[in-house]
């Protein structure tokens, strides 16, 4: 990351020396994510992380006498609450908003900041999406207005089923989804691109259970083992993915599971090593990936990160805040409409390859990994499997990467520029 | 027929955890008149402390020692907490196990921290226990089973055939005779609410491994099993008995159907379907399967 920002710095110091002494002194971004509740632990992870590039960042120096501040507002998964936090967010006058999780917030407050800023002109603001990954919002709701860093779960699948379609193995596939928006999406995503990719390939199941409302899902693996799958895909996250790979460990399935967030936030720890070898993950980094320009990024983060989140897990994060400083070095300004101006059609040098932010759409343009979780070096599993993720002895390795004009989907989106 | 006989194992065996669960909730209430929400914070509790315990000595130690621990702070809190607040009459009660739920959750946060802990299924429990046409079906099932129906057993067995038995129940309602037979009636609650919280506690030990101990734990299992002392009946055990396996299986067949009524299939609808039995069981007979009291 060094050389990014030297780089990025050599760049941008003439200007910064001339006209950064003349803004105010910090850039305040209001995280609006999840800071109590059952989804507190993956809000504060974001935050911990998000604080930790601020702080690399202002040290670089990069911004000249400008700081980068996250501030952070609890929006408890809602989208009411969301909604309060922002106008807080707007008296405050703090001018970008960053949030990730769930897709029904991530709709309402792209509505809000349309209307606002459609309402008061000069006094935008500008929302930078780390993680929900409704395709909608960079396709038929898509919005000057609004960046995604995170693959969106069109993207994702594709990169998947592409990686699926060479596995010679796959015969039967149970798809296995949460009853909401995003489990829709994927659901949807799957069929057509298996389709058109292994129209071999079975569909022999197709079930959706309420979000985070079951216990045991030995009914549901037992379904699955009759169905006679092969493959399971799941865009379960939190605990319903770990008690799902844990049912299925336990009625002896044997099955591979194709999944979204195994990875993330609890999971690794609570499916313990059930899931060896059989887990995989679609996702932009992990920690034991090769070429790893982050890994000492990653290692200085472990080693400050809060008892309970140990890992490194938002490259994308990392991506966000070093585009989000060189588009107000290019744009010589920290107003999100110059800001929003620079970053489209921005590219980067990433930590695994160059990115894009599209400029058709606002979406992040990455090469993607397909990983499996084995046992970690440590516990008798391959040697590239070195750093386990939380402490799980789980540890993902890389099974293809998939450079970035593979998820390079088309999109749909008319953007009005103002 | 393999297909229906394995769900119907997972729908006993789930409910069997599910009485382990509720059984403590009725007990108290039904022997105290306090409706415990704080009692899956016990649950968890149960849980953490197993966890705990197994880490340092072993889960057989656990299995006793768990239960006991928070049989204990099941004690201290009614003798520091409910007593005192008994005067008050029953909504305060109620408000002071809403409020302690709180607490419970946030101190597991502040010791153990927001993620999984690495609870494991003891290795001598892991693995299948026999094979039903290709099927496994695992040891640890079994284990939970054979736990439950003892419990039941060992319950039903102290309160009717023992002296303590006899006294806990006269001193439910007549609480002034019993005391002036020279029974302490407040030391019997004690006794009675951390009995009720052991028993939540030995279903946290049994359950936190079969699925996942985490802070989130409690929440997860709270609304299922009001609904299960509700159907069976407040303050029945058997009523909670048979309204656990009720449930249990119903949830687990439901999974299996693909029916569906309006785009909507019964799979998707199952988690909510115990909660829809409650409330046309609270219509049409208030006073739940088996339940003999005022509602």
């Amino acid at each position: 990351m060094k050389g990014t920002f030297i780089r990025a710095g050599a760049l941008g110091a003439a200007a910064a020396l001339i006209s950064f002494g003349a803004w105010a002194q910090t850039i305040k971004v209001a995280y609006i994510d999840p800071l109590s509740g059952a989804f507190a632990q993956t809000g504060e992870q974001g935050l911990a992380e998000f604080r930790f590039a601020v702080d690399r960042i202002n040290a670089s120096g990069v911004l000249g006498k400008q700081k980068l501040e996250v501030v952070p507002f609890d929006n408890k998964v809602s989208p009411q609450e969301s909604l309060n936090q922002l106008k807080r967010v707007i008296d405050q006058g703090i001018r970008y908003i960053t949030q990730g999780n769930s897709s029904a917030v991530a709709g309402a407050l792209l509505e809000a900041v349309n209307r606002h800023n459609e309402r008061n002109p000069g006094k935008e603001i500008l929302y930078l999406n780390y993680a929900a990954v409704d395709p909608a919002y960079t396709n038929e709701k898509c919005s000057f207005w609004h960046f995604r860093f995170d693959a969106n779960s069109d993207m994702k699948m594709e990169s998947l089923t592409t990686y699926m379609a060479g596995q010679k193995n796959i015969k039967k596939v149970y798809l296995l989804n949460q009853d909401y928006s995003f489990g829709h999406a994927v659901k949807k995503a799957a069929r057509e691109m298996l389709a058109r990719k292994r129209p071999d390939i079975q569909i022999v199941g197709d079930d959706l259970h309420p979000l985070g409302k079951v216990t045991d899902f030995a009914p549901y693996v037992a379904k699955i083992k009759a169905a006679g799958a092969d493959t399971v895909i799941t865009g379960n996250w939190g605990q319903d993915m770990s008690l799902l790979v844990k049912a299925g460990k336990d009625a002896g399935l044997n099955v591979d599971w194709y999944t979204y967030y195994a990875g993330g936030l609890g999971t690794p720890a609570a499916m313990g090593e059930a899931a060896a070898g059989k887990v995989k993950i679609i996702a932009e980094y992990h920690s034991n990936v090769a070429n790893n320009k982050a890994a000492k990024w990653d290692a200085d983060y472990r080693k400050q990160a809060p008892k309970g989140n140990p890992d490194f897990y938002f490259l994308r994060g990392k991506i966000m805040w070093e585009m989000f400083a060189k588009a107000i070095i290019q744009a010589k300004s920290a107003e999100p409409k110059a800001v929003a101006l620079a970053l489209e059609g921005m590219k980067h040098e990433g930590d695994l390859g160059e990115v894009e932010m599209r400029k058709s759409d606002h979406q992040l343009i990455q090469p993607l990994y397909v990983l499996t979780l084995v046992k970690s070096a440590a516990k008798g599993g391959p040697k590239e499997a070195k750093i386990d993720m939380e402490n799980s002895g789980l540890a993902p390795i890389t099974d293809a990467r998939l450079e970035a004009y593979t998820s390079a989907t088309a999109t749909s989106c008319q953007m009005k520029r103002p | 027929m393999e297909f229906f006989l394995v769900q119907t194992l997972n729908g006993i065996s789930y409910g069997l955890l599910l009485f382990m669960l509720s059984s403590g909730l009725t007990l108290v209430f039904s022997l105290m008149g306090v409706l415990n929400f704080a009692h899956a914070s016990f649950y968890m509790l149960g849980a953490y402390f197993a966890y705990q315990v197994s880490v340092k000595i072993g889960f057989w130690p656990a299995l006793v020692i768990a239960p006991l621990l928070v049989g204990a702070v099941g004690m201290l809190v009614e003798r520091f907490g409910l007593r005192k607040v008994h005067k008050y009459g029953h909504v305060a009660e109620l408000l002071f196990t809403f409020g302690l739920a709180y607490l419970i959750e946030e101190a597991v946060h502040l010791v153990w921290g927001r993620l999984a802990v690495e609870y494991r299924v003891p290795p001598e429990l892991d693995g299948p226990l026999f094979q039903i046409m290709g099927s496994q079906y695992p040891i640890y099932r079994g284990f939970m089973m054979l736990v439950s129906v003892a419990m039941l057993v060992s319950i039903w067995l102290a309160l009717t055939r023992t002296r303590v038995g006899l006294v806990i129940q006269a001193g439910l309602t007549h609480p002034q005779t019993v005391e002036a037979l020279g029974h302490n009636v407040p030391r019997v609650f004690m006794l009675v609410f951390g009995g009720g919280a052991a028993l939540a506690g030995l279903a946290g030990v049994i359950g936190g491994n079969a699925f996942v101990t985490d802070p989130g734990m409690a929440a997860a299992v709270g609304p299922i099993i009001f609904v299960i002392v509700v159907v069976g009946g407040m303050g029945s055990l058997a009523g909670a008995f048979i309204a656990s396996l009720l449930i249990g299986c119903m949830q687990t067949f439901a999974v299996s159907l693909d029916w569906s009524l309006g785009g909507i299939s019964v799979a998707q609808a199952a988690p909510v379907l115990p909660y829809l039995l409650m409330v046309l069981l609270l219509i049409f007979r208030p006073t739940g399967l088996m339940g003999t009291r005022e509602g």
